[in-house]
């Protein structure tokens, strides 16, 4: 009996920290590792580095890095660049999250319907979102610069300056090409949810007399509602995270700064200028924000908290 | 638990963040200046470069069993001065580079990433006696040479003869020496179809992209003044506004454009002209008839004086290498009058030497088409060796496309604005 007790207490605290599936828990541990190290510990440098004068330096270099409290902050919340750059987000995302969630939905309702050439079609949507970006984007230059296929079709129809010169017309283009581009995914997301729509939904809406429109609207739409959740949550991340397209698509966030986005700044403050410090603020200013917006999001269309 | 493990973690991670501050105990670089054997180098990946670096390492292998060294391409990255800022970040930079940008020095130095090479016995009176004069634009403010002046691209105008003559103008002698000349040679090309450009310097925001458009003709237009000078910039001035006025003619007519051209816009005979270095010809050598000229002034200086951009890329010993007495023996042997002449040779880019066309006549006799730049390379201006050098050329780069580029904003008023905030990072705040 004195024994079996302290045997007993110490199953118990394993018990207690592993929980009651330690099995799951050791399967999952790697992963939790790897989030620890690529994802935690990265995080939680950059919050450290944004309250700091930081720059990174030669291992063995003695470099002092005070604390500076708000001070990365408020550079990065003052600088006239970052304000553009978050204006330009929010126009990204106007365009962009409700185009891609409309469009992927439409298109999986109608694929997943046809019966011919499905795999064709299926396939035709989800080239884009494979094909690397630096590609893609030389041919949308072709396409949109003044000499381009989509001038010469639309003639003197055709915006003055053209469409990656203008300032009003270059962040829509970049949505349109980053929803062009990511739409099959999200076809593929909403392609999976619709198989569980169950088939007795569309013959009771059937007896009742519905049309097609109103089937749509009244039975899948909110069949879906959690896939247009997610769908919702990674476009915005997406949008959160835009780079390439600002980078190589207008030559750096052109023109003049009209299509700059928070992490284009943060490439050129914190890699190319050596201000990592400056650059950590303001990826933790965009990682709140994205998380808020997020919240938003979630507590709207899943009607939950 | 679910809130609990996350917090956890970030909290772990902030303690071992505070724990290291990256000062940890370095080498004696005493010792290292004074130790020899095998080293690592990095070479540009221009196909040219190359071939003439892994010759170079063959020669020096041949002669040296002990002190090897071991050759290869810089990494591939967004920019080779991104990936030797993350080498020496993570102390893995080799012991020299032979593709270190000027414009990047003052990071790298203030990275602790370099090695002055006043440090070796005779070492600023090497480069001294190599360059002349030129070099004193290399030293950094405190004085030192972190950086050999290796080899430099002078940058003039080409132009294309079949186009000039399409245009009407003469091919072989064009009036483009001032501002109205050039202009109207400009209106002429691009009113007779000719060409869909008169000149297309990439419009784009990077921040470099100022040493091919506004910076040249700033050299030639103040007689050799760098962009900043004793902490001040010197581009909000009578001469400055008069460069940024010359190009705001062009972009404002249309005779430049103000898209990005997805290519070579000279070699697909796109634009009449375009400001490249000596690296063109052997690039465009059959497939365009070219001619080059200085690049113009407001007032149309005589030729052998006018000064322009240099486009040198320069050697730099890192601060990681522990046979620095080998490396700086490299260095040496790497930019003698030989293998200078080697360099010459393979690439067409002229070595950073005072006695350029003095030491390789029988080149320069056999291959006129290089006269030109040659004789421009005495007559070059550098970047600034300031602090916060790309965020000094990014502000005025930003400067530069909203006033000049796309006209947003008065020049003036963009030129005073970004000589503001250009004269504070210049300070080192």
């Amino acid at each position: 009996m004195t024994t079996a007790a302290p045997a007993a207490t110490k199953r118990n605290r394993a018990a207690g920290l592993l929980g009651r599936h330690p099995v799951g828990m050791i399967l999952a541990a790697p992963y939790a590792v790897y989030l620890a190290v690529i994802f935690a510990y990265p995080f939680g440098f950059s919050v450290w580095m944004s309250f700091h004068d930081y720059f990174f330096a030669a291992p063995g270099a003695v470099v002092d890095h005070p604390f500076v409290g708000l001070d990365n902050y408020k550079a990065a919340l003052t600088d006239p660049a970052v304000g553009q750059a978050f204006k330009n987000i929010v126009i990204f995302l106007v365009i962009n999250v409700p185009l891609t969630t409309g469009l992927a939905l439409v298109l999986a309702v109608a694929l997943n319907r046809v019966v011919h050439a499905r795999t064709f079609l299926r396939v035709s949507f989800y080239v884009p979102y494979v094909t690397a970006s630096v590609a893609v984007v030389g041919v949308w230059l072709f396409l949109f610069n003044s000499g381009g296929l989509v001038n010469s079709l639309l003639g003197p129809l055709a915006p003055d300056p053209s469409w990656l010169v203008n300032e009003g017309w270059a962040m829509p283009v970049i949505a349109f090409f980053v929803t062009w581009k990511q739409l099959g995914f999200f076809i593929l997301l909403y392609l999976a949810a619709l198989q569980n729509v169950p088939n007795a939904l569309y013959e009771q809406a059937s007896v009742d007399g519905a049309n097609g429109w109103q089937k749509f609207w009244s039975v899948t739409v909110p069949a879906v509602r959690s896939s247009t959740a997610l769908v919702v949550i990674l476009a915005l991340i997406t949008g959160a995270n835009l780079f390439t397209e600002p980078y190589l698509l207008t030559g750096g966030g052109g023109p003049n700064g009209a299509s700059a986005s928070p992490v284009l700044i943060m490439y050129q403050r914190g890699i190319q200028q050596g201000e990592p410090d400056f650059a950590a603020a303001l990826g933790v200013i965009l990682v709140l924000g994205t998380l808020v917006v997020a919240y938003i999001n979630r507590r709207f269309i899943e009607g939950r908290d | 638990m679910k809130r609990t493990l996350p917090a956890a973690l970030l909290a772990l991670s902030l303690a071992v963040v505070a724990g290291c501050d990256g000062s940890g105990g370095g080498g004696d670089a005493d010792q290292a200046n004074a130790a020899t054997g095998p080293i690592t180098i990095w070479l540009s990946n221009n196909q040219e470069e190359l071939a003439w670096g892994k010759a170079m390492v063959e020669s020096w292998n041949g002669q040296h069993a002990d002190q090897k060294i071991t050759a290869q391409e810089i990494p591939a990255g967004k920019s080779s001065e991104e990936v030797i800022g993350a080498a020496i970040t993570a102390g893995n930079a080799p012991c020299l580079i032979w593709n270190t940008a000027p414009a990047a020095i003052p990071q790298f130095q203030k990275q602790g990433g370099l090695v002055a090479l006043d440090s070796f016995d005779g070492g600023a009176q090497y480069i001294a006696d190599r360059t002349g004069d030129t070099a004193e634009q290399y030293k950094s403010p405190d004085g030192k040479f972190y950086q050999l002046p290796w080899k430099s691209n002078p940058v003039r105008i080409i132009y294309n003869k079949d186009i000039f003559a399409k245009a009407g103008l003469d091919p072989e002698k064009p009036a483009l020496a001032t501002y109205d000349e050039f202009l109207t040679a400009a209106r002429k090309i691009k009113s007779s179809g000719a060409a869909q450009a008169a000149i297309y310097p990439a419009p784009s925001s990077e921040f470099f992209q100022s040493w091919f458009d506004f910076y040249p003709l700033f050299a030639a237009e103040t007689d050799g003044n760098q962009l900043v000078k004793d902490n001040k910039a010197q581009f909000n001035t009578p001469q400055g506004q008069a460069v940024a006025g010359f190009w705001k003619t062009l972009y404002d007519e249309g005779l430049a454009p103000k898209e990005m051209y997805n290519g070579d816009s000279f070699a697909d005979k796109k634009a009449a002209m375009a400001i490249v270095g000596p690296w063109a010809i052997k690039v465009y050598g059959d497939k365009v008839k070219w001619g080059t000229v200085p690049v113009p002034t407001s007032t149309g200086k005589p030729a052998d004086q006018i000064k322009t951009f240099s486009d040198a890329k320069n050697v730099a010993m890192y601060s990681a290498c522990q046979n620095r007495a080998t490396a700086w023996e490299v260095i040496k042997f790497a930019t003698s009058q030989e293998q200078d002449g080697k360099l010459l040779d393979a690439t067409g880019q002229m070595p950073l030497r005072k006695d350029l066309q003095t030491a390789y006549p029988d080149y320069f006799s056999k291959n006129a088409a290089y006269t030109p730049f040659a004789e421009q390379a005495a007559r070059t201006v550098e970047v600034p060796n300031v602090p916060n050098s790309v965020a000094i050329w990014q502000a005025f780069r930003d400067a530069y496309s909203e006033s000049v580029i796309f006209g947003k904003t008065p020049v003036a008023d963009a030129f005073t604005g970004a000589a503001e905030k250009v004269d504070q990072l210049a300070s080192g705040s």
